[in-house]
């Protein structure tokens, strides 16, 4: 296949998203429930996930401006985060969940701050890369790399 | 689980309805696509209230939709799994129902007669 084809562009970027741990095998079971019937099923579950987490990260803000830090509510936000985060398979960004909570613990108000601001870094950094792949995979049009991986 | 449950209930010839409660949409629609390749018939709901809306137990003048199964979030805002949980136990109509909670948190601070006939489903912990 030419270095070039959109397909293999497309694999390529898809690759590199694991070995750079920007995501996991979550990813990987979206993929696989994803078929001719249902051709959009992973974007549409991102989209819903960036969609519901920019609510969450206004909370988090908001919560994270009153003094003092409510450190059971912030945690409690950031459990939902995780969750959500681990169902697509983003990684990096459910480390920096798991970071948080745990400064939460602490009762660490600088840690859970810094850590916030790297887990949103994280957060959009995911979704750009996401962002591309998905408009490749439609410029691309249908494949077996964008359906079911082997 | 949905399979095993439509093994339990279904005679075949109906599709099992399953009504999946989610607060997160992204995965709501998981559940839905997961239960659907189940050959289950699915509606997703993103809260405690619309999915008492949707059974009719909301105090409105409507017959719910008739559902086979409940799968449900613990940790919810609004109203929790638990409290929805309760309502559906409390209700003639849909105290049958067999529930499912799904929870990654080890919250669960007391098992009451309320999750009598309910299972719960501990995800790996998150």
């Amino acid at each position: 296949m030419d270095r070039n084809h959109p397909h293999r562009q497309l694999a390529l970027m898809r690759q590199s998203f694991f070995d750079q741990g920007y995501l996991d095998e979550q990813f990987i079971q979206l993929e696989e429930l994803q078929d001719d019937a249902n051709p959009n099923f992973v974007e549409e579950v991102v989209t819903s996930y960036y969609r519901d987490s920019a609510r969450l990260i206004l909370n988090i803000e908001q919560a994270l401006e009153k003094k003092p830090l409510d450190f059971n509510k912030l945690d409690g936000y950031m459990h939902q985060f995780k969750g959500s985060s681990s169902s697509i398979g983003a990684e990096k960004v459910k480390a920096e969940c798991t970071q948080f909570r745990e400064y939460c613990r602490a009762g660490n108000g600088e840690g859970c701050i810094r850590t916030f601001q790297q887990l949103k870094k994280e957060y959009t950094t995911l979704k750009k890369k996401l962002e591309a792949y998905f408009q490749l995979a439609r410029q691309a049009g249908p494949s077996e790399t964008a359906c079911r991986p082997k | 689980m949905a399979v095993a449950a439509g093994e339990v209930f279904a005679s075949g010839s109906q599709e099992l309805h399953v009504l999946a409660v989610d607060d997160s949409n992204a995965d709501g629609k998981i559940i839905e696509r997961l239960l659907k390749i189940s050959s289950c018939k699915a509606t997703a709901v993103e809260s405690g209230i619309r999915a008492l809306q949707f059974l009719g137990l909301d105090g409105e003048k409507h017959s719910g939709y008739n559902v086979n199964l409940i799968m449900t979030d613990y940790s919810m805002p609004g109203m929790t799994g638990y409290e929805l949980l309760k309502k559906i136990k409390e209700s003639s109509a849909c105290r049958q129902i067999p529930v499912v909670i799904m929870s990654s948190e080890n919250i669960l601070t007391r098992i009451d007669r309320y999750f009598f006939n309910s299972i719960i489903f501990l995800l790996h912990r998150v």
